[in-house]
């Protein structure tokens, strides 16, 4: 369990997080959201002991992050922002280094290390120094430093960043493996990631948390939430389209996209109109190349609430 | 106090990771030399003592030791590791502690490498070895208090050049303390105490007795004490602006 209760950290004039409260329980996969210099990184700070609160108390595993630090760090595994490492050591030194400072020993240290070095597929690296990786493969091994130890609680600043499309895959593949019995809280830019790893989502802005939600239940604050867009075959029919979809009762507004013959009907509040914007186009003999039901889009919220 | 073992081992294979430690060795061996054979005049002297050569290891140090401890902490603090290094289960002691014993045993392994020069004085003729050990046990305990110096500098900036000019300039200070030019400002307007209180602060005082063969109490409670002050202010500095 991860606690926080009126978290807050100022500097001098400046209010990096004010007054932040959740808890997260193991099996949850925690998003943490928000613009550039909205307080995640100096939330995740304060959780991992780096960071001093100003305010306000957290404890991980039951274990206040003041009064026992070391226990609280003993539970956790953090990749800070940029997956800092020592870039003068092997990949091979350094998680010797770690497996060390998280007292692994004899036959659970070669297996733990045999395991991350797998998982993460560094073994190719593994006597390389570090400073001389790609910025994919200094991501992986803050990666496995991170999980070396078999943390209950992990806490990941942009565990992606700097990642290609399949070792993105393969780290959101490993995040959801270890998602059945950890808690994982991972902050990213990156919306797609949050649909595919996360069970909950916290947008923070300013230093203050503004929604607290699945990414189901943000996505449906959308105005795009059950909007049905249309692509016509005709372009010409594009016209006499919009302005029969924007009779329909239940439609709010209509978007229209010329270049592509493309038009989104966004609903009222609670509406849906998949069904009638259907029966229309059949009704109005429009030839469709295409007619899907939107489910939401998380940026548009993510913008109106941040903004 | 095992996390201070590891974080040592770690800290000392870092030295040795660039060519840097192996041209900091040369440097210092060449120099404490040049220094003994030139400077000290050993042969012309004709006496079979290491005396001219522990002379100039507090200037020597001066300029070397704040080279070894620059990187201590700024090199953390601009890498971002010390976040890294600060979120695994150790206390901020056992951090400062490893590190620092990282370094002296560094200085530890340069000042041994000196040894042809007691082979020396032994074949040359018949030196107070007794003598010759306390002066490196007093070298020892010299490096030991520029490092902790060198250290609390290092944890101020995340620049090394810096850190390194600062450590230069405080271990200056330091030493002066027990020179003339600055004993003699004060001697005429101040009493007794005051000037030797002064004179009591420098490493000199404490290394010229030790250096005499005399290992006092005393000079081993002063460079504890001043390594204990100047750990302490390395662990406050690291803990308000580690973050920043």
């Amino acid at each position: 369990m991860i606690k926080t209760e009126h978290l807050s950290k100022r500097y001098d004039s400046l209010v990096a997080v004010d007054d932040v409260s959740f808890q997260v329980a193991p099996g949850e996969v925690l998003g943490f959201l928000g613009p550039n210099g909205a307080g995640k990184t100096t939330t995740m700070r304060m959780l991992a002991g780096f960071v001093t609160p100003t305010a306000g108390t957290a404890s991980i595993c039951g274990h206040d992050i003041a009064t026992d630090p070391l226990a609280a760090k003993a539970s956790l595994g953090y990749l800070p922002e940029g997956a800092p490492t020592y870039g003068e050591m092997s990949v091979r030194r350094f998680l010797e280094f770690i497996a060390d400072l998280r007292r692994l020993e004899g036959d659970r240290r070669r297996a733990r290390l045999d395991y991350v070095i797998g998982r993460l597929q560094l073994s190719r690296v593994l006597d390389q120094t570090i400073e001389t990786l790609s910025k994919g493969f200094r991501r992986r091994v803050g990666l496995a430093q991170a999980i070396v130890h078999d943390p209950p609680v992990l806490i990941l600043d942009e565990p992606t960043d700097g990642l290609d499309p399949n070792q993105k895959h393969e780290v959101r593949t490993l995040i959801n493996e270890m998602a059945r019995d950890k808690i994982i809280v991972i902050s990213t830019h990156i919306l797609e990631e949050v649909d595919a790893v996360c069970s909950r989502a916290i947008i923070i802005a300013r230093g203050r948390i503004v929604a607290d939600d699945t990414p189901l239940a943000l996505e449906a604050r959308s105005r795009y939430y059950n909007a049905v867009t249309l692509q016509l075959e005709q372009p010409d029919q594009l016209e006499a389209a919009r302005a029969a979809v924007a009779a329909l009762p239940a439609v709010a507004e209509v978007e229209v996209s010329a270049r592509d013959a493309r038009l989104t009907a966004l609903p009222r509040a609670g509406a849906t109109i998949l069904a009638t914007v259907s029966e229309l186009a059949v009704r109005q003999g429009l030839k469709l190349k295409e007619l899907h039901l939107e489910s939401g889009r998380l940026d548009e919220v993510f913008r109106t609430i941040t903004a | 106090m095992r996390n201070v073992g590891i974080i040592m081992r770690r800290e000392l294979a870092s030295y040795f990771a660039t060519p840097l430690a192996y041209v900091f060795i040369l440097i210092f061996l060449l120099l404490a030399n040049a220094f003994t054979f030139y400077l000290g005049g050993f042969f012309e002297r004709g006496q079979a003592d290491l005396q001219w050569f522990f002379y100039w290891h507090p200037w020597l140090y001066l300029f070397l030791i704040p080279a070894i401890s620059m990187r201590l902490w700024a090199e953390e603090r601009k890498s971002g590791s010390i976040e890294l290094l600060m979120t695994q289960p150790v206390t901020l002691w056992e951090a400062v502690l490893g590190k620092y014993f990282a370094a002296w045993t560094f200085a530890a392994l340069a000042l041994a490498l000196t040894f042809p020069m007691w082979i020396t004085v032994n074949y040359l003729g018949k030196p107070d070895n007794g003598t010759i050990l306390a002066a490196y046990i007093g070298s020892l305990l010299l490096a030991g208090g520029y490092l902790a110096i060198g250290s609390c500098m290092s944890a101020l900036t995340n620049n090394q050049v810096i850190a390194f000019i600062l450590g230069v300039v405080a271990c200056f200070i330091v030493l002066l303390a027990g020179f003339p030019l600055v004993l003699d400002a004060v001697r005429g307007w101040t009493p007794q105490w005051f000037v030797d209180a002064i004179a009591s602060l420098s490493f000199l005082t404490h290394f010229d007795s030790i250096k005499k063969g005399v290992i006092d109490v005393r000079d081993l409670l002063y460079f504890g004490m001043l390594g204990a002050f100047f750990l302490l202010a390395t662990a406050i500095a690291l803990d308000l602006r580690k973050a920043q």
